[in-house]
């Protein structure tokens, strides 16, 4: 009896647990050893352990790596300016219109992810519902577009994953204890100043001049401009009990919907095709192209083994650094 | 939600002490705000269902000329449309079937059991989640098209790639998710009502149908439907998993190369307003059914 029930996890465990060592662990050896191939598709393949290709394809594809972390990681940080106030709106001030604005935060999941972003395609067109009429009365000139940009690509991306990086925070906004702000209150905590002042605009600038250096601008003014408005936002409307109650104990939704932003927005490539032009393609653009257009599999893999070994090695870095356990499940 | 609710202070007396700025800002700006980006988030819906009553003229579906029900009248009237969509829906209800049970058991283990290689399994589990879209697919797509070289695999079974592969494919991603909704309901579970059960002289098997499973089965239905869910949307690993074989996803895709048909729109729409019913009726049901957990110990307290 003894025995048997010590069984029971791992009988319990055993299909689920199988299934993914089949189908993604193995799979995942395989792609290490798929990229070690050489040959090409109509001659077939060897296994040469040719761990050449790796430099080779860092070199080669650099500028796609690059891109993709940058616009991975601006609509991240997008996601978030758009995302925290508005969870914390809907945390603190939802009242009885909570459960309706987290439903239409989540409705858009309901609609294919390709659907929404055909969508924003007729939205955005150049003679479109937006700039159409803005461009009837003048407002822009005949040949400004947005479609086929790198800040379209970076918007949809922003778009696409705005609920995965909202709902984390919401539901560790939601934990927050209106008890422990108002003691904050009682204990003569007021606007934070001058720190607000000067982390609003250090972040607001850097954030611009990141906009700007990724979006291939000059990086100066938009800095100004970020510092300005980071300034403003800081003075006026941080106070000191968000700075040491509300904020630190929204941080574990922080790490979760940063992660859950950015992990799929390095990866995508819906929005740099649909979206973008042939300059704004990210890396997941090569690897599919390389897996299902030309059928050049070891680099393929090499690529995609590239992009998951960064992406792991960040992930257990970053988890480390903030020190949550939660999201790899180690508090169980 | 709300039973905490009423443990804590009103946000409304966290008021006290702001200034008349910071009421102000919590009074128009954070509602004018909120409003903002909900309608930015809902707006792409709204024109794809306000699309699918478009009447375009020539194949792309990109400008609104006219309203018009022909596409509604007739949602599958494309060559090859009813074909993916059917695979679609067979794919989505078998890996929903098996994540959901696979998954299910995982939780299970994980929550209720100590065991060895706990923090091993649960990094399995992590693992999917946070791989990129593009890497899971691929790496399926060079394990089946190595399996070739595999002689105890069946040839045909898994290469040439087909519905197979996708489901195969689509279950392997399901399962994480699956596993951390479940194990969020198992967490703080009345063991307590387990015990009575057992020293009621129930067994584990009656036990467990009679006392655990239908407190978890709120936990599960949601799991089920997050699956499904990810499952019938699923673009990029299927488009490297599914060899010849279409789906309403690679549909789209390919669609929207040379013109999108207007019943894609329609298809989209019929969806999206199928899973709001069937989340507006599951909401309703767990409500019900915490009303009648509850309700009867309530009475003979108060």
């Amino acid at each position: 009896m003894r025995v048997s029930r010590r069984a029971i996890p791992y009988l319990l465990l055993l299909p689920g647990i199988g299934w993914l060592i089949l189908f993604y662990l193995y799979p995942a050896l395989q792609l290490f050893l798929v990229s070690l191939w050489t040959g090409n598709i109509t001659d077939g393949y060897q296994q040469t352990f040719n761990f050449g290709i790796y430099a080779e394809g860092l070199s080669e594809y650099s500028p796609w790596i690059v891109r993709s972390a940058a616009y991975g990681g601006l609509a991240t940080i997008l996601a978030f300016l758009l995302g925290y106030p508005l969870a914390y709106a809907i945390a603190f001030k939802g009242g009885r219109y909570k459960n309706l604005l987290l439903f239409l935060v989540i409705a858009p999941f309901f609609v294919s992810f390709l659907l929404r972003t055909i969508s924003w395609k007729i939205i955005l067109a150049d003679s479109g519902i937006v700039l159409g009429p803005l461009k009837d009365v003048g407002l822009l000139g005949d040949d400004f577009r947005i479609l086929a940009t790198p800040a379209a690509v970076i918007a949809g991306i922003t778009y696409n994953l705005l609920p995965f990086m909202t709902l984390p925070l919401y539901v560790a906004l939601e934990k927050v204890d209106f008890r422990l702000l108002e003691a904050a209150r009682d204990l003569y905590a007021g606007p934070w100043r001058p720190g607000g002042t000067i982390v609003g605009a250090i972040v607001g600038g850097a954030i611009l001049a990141l906009a700007a250096f990724v979006l291939d601008a000059e990086p100066l003014i938009p800095a100004a401009v970020g510092a300005a408005i980071g300034a403003a936002v800081g003075t006026f409307l941080i106070s000191e009990a968000f700075v040491r109650v509300t904020w630190p104990m929204s941080l574990p939704g922080v790490f979760a919907g940063s992660l859950l932003t950015f992990i799929p927005a390095v990866g995508d490539f819906i929005n740099a095709e649909l979206l973008g032009n042939p300059r704004t393609q990210m890396i997941g653009n090569v690897i599919q192209g390389r897996f299902l257009e030309i059928a050049d599999y070891p680099m393929a893999s090499a690529l995609s083994f590239i992009l998951m070994a960064a992406i792991i090695v960040g992930v257990l870095l970053y988890a480390r650094v903030l020190g949550t356990e939660e999201l790899t499940g180690g508090r169980a | 939600m709300s039973a905490q609710a009423t443990v804590r202070s009103s946000p409304a007396r966290a008021d006290r002490g702001r200034t008349a700025l910071g009421r102000k800002v919590d009074r128009w700006l954070l509602p004018v705000y909120t409003m903002a980006v909900v309608t930015y988030l809902v707006l792409p819906v709204l024109v794809m269902i306000m699309f699918s009553f478009n009447d375009p003229t020539g194949r792309s579906n990109l400008i609104f000329r006219n309203f018009s029900f022909a596409a509604w009248l007739n949602p599958l009237g494309r060559p090859g449309l009813a074909e993916a969509v059917t695979n679609s829906l067979w794919v989505a209800f078998g890996a929903t079937l098996i994540a959901t049970i696979l998954g299910t058991l995982i939780a299970l283990a994980l929550v209720r059991y100590g065991f060895r290689g706990r923090s091993s399994t649960n990094l399995l589990i992590f693992l999917p989640m946070s791989t990129p879209e593009v890497v899971l697919g691929a790496s399926l797509l060079t394990m089946f098209v190595s399996t070739t070289k595999l002689p105890f695999v069946p040839e045909g079974l898994l290469f040439p790639m087909n519905i197979r592969t996708i489901l195969i494919a689509h279950v392997m991603f399901c399962i994480s998710y699956v596993v951390v909704t479940v194990k969020a309901r198992l967490q703080g579970f009345p063991r307590h009502l387990e015990e009575a059960a057992m020293d009621l002289g129930a067994n584990e098997w009656v036990t467990f149908w009679k006392v655990t499973f239908p407190l978890i089965l709120p936990g599960v239905v949601a799991a089920a439907l997050l699956a499904f869910s990810l499952s019938i949307d699923d673009y990029v690993i299927t488009a490297l998993t599914s060899g010849q074989t279409d789906t309403f996803p690679l549909f789209t895709y390919a669609a929207q190369l040379r013109g999108i048909p207007v019943q894609v729109n329609v298809i989209g729409t019929i969806i999206f307003v199928s899973a709001v019913l069937l989340v507006v009726l599951t909401t309703l049901w767990q409500r019900r059914q915490a009303v009648r957990d509850f309700a009867p110990q309530r009475t003979p307290e108060s």
